[in-house]
């Protein structure tokens, strides 16, 4: 399923990474790729926006590159 | 001796500038700024134990791979330049993420040093770090520091004495994933067996970058013999590793491989002797701050109380430094006997000064704010709630800041965009901020609201004229996203780093350095234009005017109020005479299809100096002098007799879209990064204000 369908308290790893090549390379600059285990901390109004977290790093992603990102819950 | 020349490098929200400011703070400071267009590196000087350390402070970036304005400018520094020592800063309480630039770091082969800041915090949190064991991986001297607290900020400068003395490096001993060992193994053994050698690179380090496809070394082996043998047994083995990462793109696995490296590491090292599932203070401050429901409320309240700080308390010292300015500006005149020479240095030079000492205050408790925000942690959050409203007019979360200031003064507005890391956000913010009216319009429209409209409705009007402002901002913004700075959106994919106490000293750092900054450059342009705009006003001379006057004046020496009419007669007659009235009468016909006639032209032209102008340059036009405000109802009166209804509203919108004040638009060019832009923010502001104005005055008349 796609990072953007989770809810705030849920908890996935990362599947696979679409997106293009410069916001793949910040996503891996903050350690997050392949395998990376994430909850989801926080959702802004409308879940325009999402705060989650990976190996104690908090990231805040727009619901436009979570939709890129394929994950499996847990 | 040669001074050593050391550079940070680190991500952002590791507290290097804090570390800087540690390192150099107990031997002499000596902090230059050296400000680039968008992004700024910071050089210190100071000695320790006979060395002259030099010290570069990069900006913080994630990695090196130079997507960003930020990376590309360490990518660049750290290639190209001359320097001694690397000092990567870490934050311990983050070390796996951290350490994957180190990774990237260590690419370069240049003597480092790991400086794993945050000491304290770590120790706080309950993590060990095994610091020699961290030693004996990477094969750099690593320091565990505090820069709050100086622990080990010695033991730093003592460990990059030695680094940049001793000739050697260690190798370090990062082990890659099995398959990958596998292949270095192979391809390290056969260039050993053919005794080749390149630069002082290993083998098994030739190795490494060839499989994760390094451009530069592939450039450089081209003409090698060995690269004919090499290539089929490259291809083999990136065979092997395409299968066990079940991905072909080699950047990917390079990512990969790192991330599991840096974890591997972090395991190896830190001990975590916290509870697991306990929350930390950052999630239960998140927990409230961007919260669903109340995010947005408290930081609407937050906004509110930084706006009424900036403004409300900003204005007493203002009144405090109008006085003085006044007083030392009459003391001055009254020892200056030549005429001409007097108004120069009081009404030119000490009232052009004053006007750019007026926004000091407001900048100094705006900036003081910001950078509270900022060195907390909460400005990622408050980009996180707002992102999602300012996407849809192709604006950043960040740009809500600039563009709320801007309804109090445009200046610290324009400085505020400074938070903006994307350069094409950050000018569309910059081309907008106008639209948000700022506190010197608010006379304009008071006085015409006042002699167009019932005063029940005024408070309404104000309103609507605000908002229809902010409104026409936000769509401009759109506009100016969609036909000018056409880009791919920028992705929004931001650390939200940890809340933290911010630190007295970097933040009264921060303060002082922007106050310093606007005073220098803002300065001097500003005075220099102010001193072009009174001469334009007082020049040319018209001697024969004031000759007539003085003889009129003369006659009706028993007339109080005759000689008042008279003298106001005088200010109206050389202001229309002078360079100023000139330029008025001759751009006249550009604003009579919006129904305005010299006079408003002129007060608008005044106006640029700065909006509030544009009242007492009316009171002048309609010889009431130049003492009036907008609730002087001789001068609603006299705008009510000669303007209709239509007039006054496209002056108003006029005045609303208009370029900003000179001090504003000095501080704008230099912002956006040059003149050119100012001259673009002219023609943009000129145009839609004109259009606009021509609408607004169609439709109504």
């Amino acid at each position: 399923m796609k990072l953007s369908a989770l809810h705030k308290g849920d908890r996935a790893i990362i599947k696979q990474i679409f997106t293009d090549e410069s916001l793949k390379s910040r996503l891996f600059s903050f350690g997050v790729g392949r395998g990376s285990e994430l909850s989801i901390e926080a959702c802004s109004m409308g879940k325009q926006t999402m705060e989650i977290l990976v190996d104690g790093t908090l990231i805040g992603l727009r619901a436009k590159e979570a939709a890129e990102i394929e994950v499996e819950k847990l | 001796m040669d001074a050593i020349k050391i550079v940070l490098a680190g991500q952002p929200n590791v507290g290097k500038s804090m570390l800087i400011n540690a390192m150099s703070g107990s031997h002499g400071l000596k902090v230059g700024n050296f400000s680039g267009v968008t992004v700024e590196k910071t050089e210190v000087c100071f000695e320790h134990h006979c060395h002259m350390f030099e010290m570069v402070d990069l900006p913080g970036t994630y990695s090196l791979r130079g997507f960003t304005q930020e990376e590309k400018v360490a990518h660049d520094y750290l290639n190209n330049e001359a320097y001694d020592v690397i000092i990567n800063v870490l934050d311990s309480t983050h070390l796996q993420r951290n350490l994957l630039l180190t990774l990237e770091l260590l690419k370069l082969n240049k003597k480092m040093v790991l400086a794993l800041n945050m000491a304290d915090e770590a120790k706080k949190e309950g993590l060990e770090i095994d610091v020699k064991q961290i030693e004996a991986i990477i094969g750099v001297p690593v320091v565990l520091v505090s820069a709050n607290t100086n622990e080990g900020v010695e033991e730093l400068l003592q460990r990059i004495h030695d680094v940049a003395d001793s000739s050697e490096r260690r190798a370090s001993n990062i082990v890659y994933s099995d398959v990958v060992e596998e292949e270095i193994f192979k391809l390290s053994f056969f260039m050993k067996k053919k005794g080749f050698k390149l630069r002082d690179l290993s083998t098994r380090e030739i190795a490494i970058r060839l499989l994760l496809e390094d451009k530069d070394l592939y450039k450089e082996l081209h003409d090698e013999p060995i690269m004919i043998q090499l290539q089929p047994r490259l291809l083999e083995a990136f065979e092997h590793i395409y299968t066990h990462h079940e991905t072909k793109d080699v950047a990917e696995i390079k990512a990969n491989e790192y991330i599991a490296i840096a974890k591997g590491i972090r395991m190896e090292t830190v001990k975590c002797n916290r509870e697991k599932g306990e929350k930390n203070v950052t999630k239960k401050i998140d927990d409230i701050l961007i919260n669903r429901f109340l995010g947005v409320p408290i930081f609407l309240f937050l906004m509110w109380g930084l706006f009424q700080l900036t403004f409300v308390l900003g204005s007493i010292p203002m009144e405090w430094i109008e006085t003085g300015i006044r007083l030392f500006g009459d003391a001055v005149g009254a020892g200056i006997t030549h005429e001409g020479l007097r108004s120069l240095i009081v009404e030119g030079i000490i009232a052009g000064v004053g006007a750019v000492l007026l926004f000091l205050p407001n900048i100094i408790i705006l900036f003081l704010g910001i950078a509270l925000l900022e060195t907390t942690g909460y400005m990622s959050r408050v980009s996180f709630l707002l992102d999602g409203f300012f996407h849809k007019f192709g604006l950043h979360g960040k740009s809500f800041i600039p563009l709320v200031t801007g309804f109090g003064c445009s200046v610290p507005a324009y400085m505020a965009t400074r938070t903006l890391k994307n350069e094409k956000d950050r000018l569309i913010t910059l081309f907008i901020i106008g639209f948000m009216s700022c506190g010197a319009k608010l006379p304009v429209y008071v006085l015409f609201i006042g002699a167009f409209f019932p005063t029940e409705n005024a408070g309404n009007m104000l309103f609507a004229i605000y908002m229809a402002g902010a409104l026409l901002g936000l769509v401009m913004a759109k506009a100016l996203r969609v036909f000018v700075f056409k880009s791919k959106d920028e992705p929004f994919v931001m650390e939200m780093p940890k809340y933290r106490w911010p630190s007295f000293s970097l933040i009264w750092h921060t303060v002082y350095s922007k106050a310093l900054s606007y005073l220098k450059k803002a300065g001097t342009f500003i005075l220099a234009a102010s001193m072009l705009i009174w001469f334009a006003s007082n020049y040319p001379n018209q001697p024969d005017l004031e000759e007539d006057y003085g003889i009129k004046i003369e006659q009706a020496s028993a007339n109080e109020a005759e000689i008042s009419t008279l003298n106001n007669e005088l200010k109206l007659a050389k202001l229309e005479g002078s360079y100023l009235g000139q330029l008025g009468k001759a751009t006249e016909p550009f604003f009579a299809p919006l129904g305005f006639d010299w006079k408003m032209t002129v007060a608008l032209e005044t106006g640029l100096a700065a909006k509030e102008v544009v009242v007492s340059t009316l009171g002048v036009l309609y010889a009431i002098g130049d003492e009036v405000d907008e609730e002087d109802n001789t001068l609603r009166k006299a705008l009510n007799d000669n303007y209709s209804t239509a007039t006054a509203f496209a002056f108003i919108v006029f005045v609303m879209i208009y370029l900003p004040c000179l001090a504003a638009s000095m501080v704008f060019a230099k912002e956006a990064g040059g003149y050119k832009y100012l001259a673009y923010l002219f023609i943009f502001t000129t145009i839609t204000a004109w259009v606009l104005s021509f609408i607004t005055y169609r439709i109504l008349l």
